[in-house]
């Protein structure tokens, strides 16, 4: 089978010795393109030179949406369309509509935010993601450089890897 | 990493300000009696009898019904005496409740830290123990005062309601045996000061408790006061989960004795613990702003304004479902307790400044990350959760206790800054005889490095 996309793959034993890895790859000029870790590490997003996730935004903008939509299904239905006394109340009412606003604010929050994360990550259905390491799954590290994004050579990278603490380096091809 | 000792000065100017802000009370508050009995009188009487019309108006039948059930009109006969000693009255009880809430709440977020095992924390807990300090004169001041304001606080303290056959109160005989057992009703609410007794002196006993193994840990730096600290800590919060609602009950809910709400003990829980945890953040804030503290970092700052955060938005649930459930049953003994507070000034304007204090604001403000991890935000934040909450306590005790005479003036005003001064002026001298920062707890070094 024909493969066009090559990958050096570093595999780690200890978190501090690939957090120290992965500052010194970068200030070489290495371009990392994903690292993979069996439990999270912290300080590996700001290592990385991650930004800020922005979808604590996109989740206040679904939940505007559920907020306004609950409210103008409730004064729509109840207050114009087929009003209704339900306890002797008003047709539209603030209170009752309360928590039905509150659900579909979360509700609408939560899925959009759920989708919006499927969608950025890449993670469709009868996706089959690349696998650089099954053992990333167990209990190594595994840092994967693609070798189209850097300028440095293949032997160079190895031997980057090797000095920051790899214990071993490996090639995949997809 | 070896902890320095660190211990806050309690300066001489920081005391000298603290003593003017009692002073400024006091001129303030002697400055709204004498303004109240130089013909504010008979105005306010005026106003009053206007909005008891306009409240029977308006609410038509449940506020008769509470009228007659509760002999409850704004000329009522047990309001005793000039109208400025009443609003004083009713607000030492008011301030009181407040900051003696905020004092428990100390205790309680110890607590809490030491049952869920919490290890951001431990920098940041002689703070709420130095807060804990006001219980005992929270529990002195409260008798007291419960005593000097009663007949005209309580309205159930009234031997006569009791009377037998017509003349007495058919309600509140029936709720007797609460107040005074074992004893007659109308006589010494002996089971009620017992309770007040009881509560007070399990806390300040806990208090001193727990206090003890926390700074035995300083000297010794034995693991075991940690243990046992959880363990009076588990303790604790069950006796408190009782105590707390039972306390809403007594000192809140039963100003309004026709009254009840099964939500009342929550609600006033919820008030008190995000007033308390706003007061930990501001303190801690300043304290770090002032140059204590060092190893307090922006991630500790981010927890404590995920607690402001939350909690607002607890409380705004709470407030919601008594709101919500007393709305949809349409009880007219229930619904009068709103519309009091809905449709009659000062409280009206009040009720709804404290959705948009105690909700909409700190829950707009604190939402993003980096607000909550910001000093100059939680500075901004803190003091609107801690006034808003002080006028959600405003409201729970008036309307009851004043009818349609109550109002902010320099009276309520200046008893809320000599409170403020005393209880700042406790707080901050047991601070600084604390160390600052515990040396040996065990969750220290997992908290320098808390990241999140």
């Amino acid at each position: 089978m024909e493969s066009n996309k090559h990958f050096i793959v570093g595999i780690f034993e200890d978190e501090d010795v690939l957090l120290k890895a992965v500052e010194n790859s970068r200030d070489k000029g290495v371009k990392i393109h994903e690292v993979y870790s069996p439990f999270p590490v912290h300080g590996l997003d700001e290592a990385l030179g991650y930004k800020r996730s922005r979808l604590p935004i996109a989740a206040f903008l679904f939940g505007m949406t559920g907020t306004s939509l609950a409210l103008l299904m409730q004064f729509w239905m109840l207050g114009y369309d087929w009003p209704m006394i339900i306890g002797g109340k008003n047709h539209a009412s603030l209170p009752p509509f309360v928590p039905v606003t509150f659900e579909l604010t979360v509700l609408l929050a939560a899925f959009g935010m759920v989708g919006t994360f499927f969608i950025v990550s890449d993670m469709k259905p009868y996706k089959y993601p690349r696998q650089f390491d099954l053992r990333s799954t167990d209990d190594k590290h595994v840092m994967a450089i693609d070798l189209a994004n850097n300028k440095l050579s293949k032997d160079e990278l190895a031997s980057i890897l090797k000095s920051n603490g790899a214990s071993e380096v490996n090639e995949k091809n997809f | 990493m070896m902890i320095a000792d660190e211990k806050y000065i309690f300066k001489p100017e920081t005391q000298r300000k603290l003593f003017i802000l009692i002073g400024v009370g006091i001129l303030l508050l002697v400055l709204g009696i004498v303004l109240s009995n130089m013909g504010g009188h008979a105005e306010e009487k005026h106003a009053a009898d206007e909005i008891a019309k306009s409240l029977v108006a308006s609410a038509e039948k449940p506020a008769e019904h509470a009228a007659e059930a509760g002999h409850e009109g704004a000329g009522e006969h047990h309001g005793a005496g000039p109208v400025w000693l009443q609003r004083v009255f009713s607000s030492l009880w008011h301030n009181n409740i407040f900051f003696a809430g905020i004092g428990i709440i100390g205790l309680f977020f110890i607590s809490i830290q030491y049952a869920a095992q919490a290890g951001w924390s431990a920098p940041i807990k002689r703070i709420p123990l130095a807060m804990g300090h006001w219980i005992p004169f929270a529990g002195i001041l409260t008798l007291i005062i419960w005593f000097v304001v009663k007949g005209h606080v309580f309205h159930w303290t009234h031997a006569d309601l009791y009377a037998e056959g017509e003349h007495g109160d058919a309600i509140l005989k029936g709720k007797g045996a609460y107040f005074y057992w074992p004893m007659a009703v109308g006589s010494f609410p002996i089971f009620y000061v017992l309770r007040m007794v009881v509560f007070f002196g399990l806390w300040y006993w806990f208090f001193t408790w727990i206090k003890k193994e926390m700074l035995a840990e300083d000297v010794d730096g034995s693991q075991q006061h940690w243990f046992t600290a959880r363990k009076i800590s588990a303790y604790f919060l069950v006796v408190f989960a009782v105590s707390s609602s039972v306390a809403a009950w007594d000192w809140v809910m039963s100003i309004d004795p026709h009254w009840f709400s099964t939500m009342f003990g929550w609600y006033v829980f919820a008030s008190w613990w995000v007033t308390g945890l706003a007061t930990i953040t501001l303190i801690v804030v300043n304290l770090k702003g002032a140059g204590y503290m060092k190893m307090v970092t922006q991630n500790h700052l981010h927890d404590l304004g995920k607690f402001v955060f939350a909690f607002s938005v607890f409380w705004t649930y709470i407030w919601f479902c008594q709101f919500m459930l007393i709305y949809y049953s349409n009880l007219p003994e229930e619904t009068i307790y709103f519309v009091q507070r809905m449709r009659t000034s000062p409280y009206a304007w009040i009720f709804y400044a404290n959705v948009f204090l105690n909700f909409v604001l700190p829950f707009l403000l604190l939402m993003t990350r980096d607000a909550k991890r910001q000093m100059s935000m939680l500075k901004v934040v803190c003091p609107i959760v801690i006034v808003g909450h002080w006028f959600d306590f405003y409201n729970m005790v008036t309307p009851g206790t004043m009818k349609g005479n109550g109002g902010v003036g320099f009276i309520e005003i200046g008893l809320a800054l000599i409170f403020m001064g005393l209880f700042l002026y406790v707080v901050l001298n047991a601070l600084s005889k604390l160390q600052l920062v515990a040396k040996h707890h065990p969750f220290m070094e997992e908290s320098l490095h808390h990241h999140i």
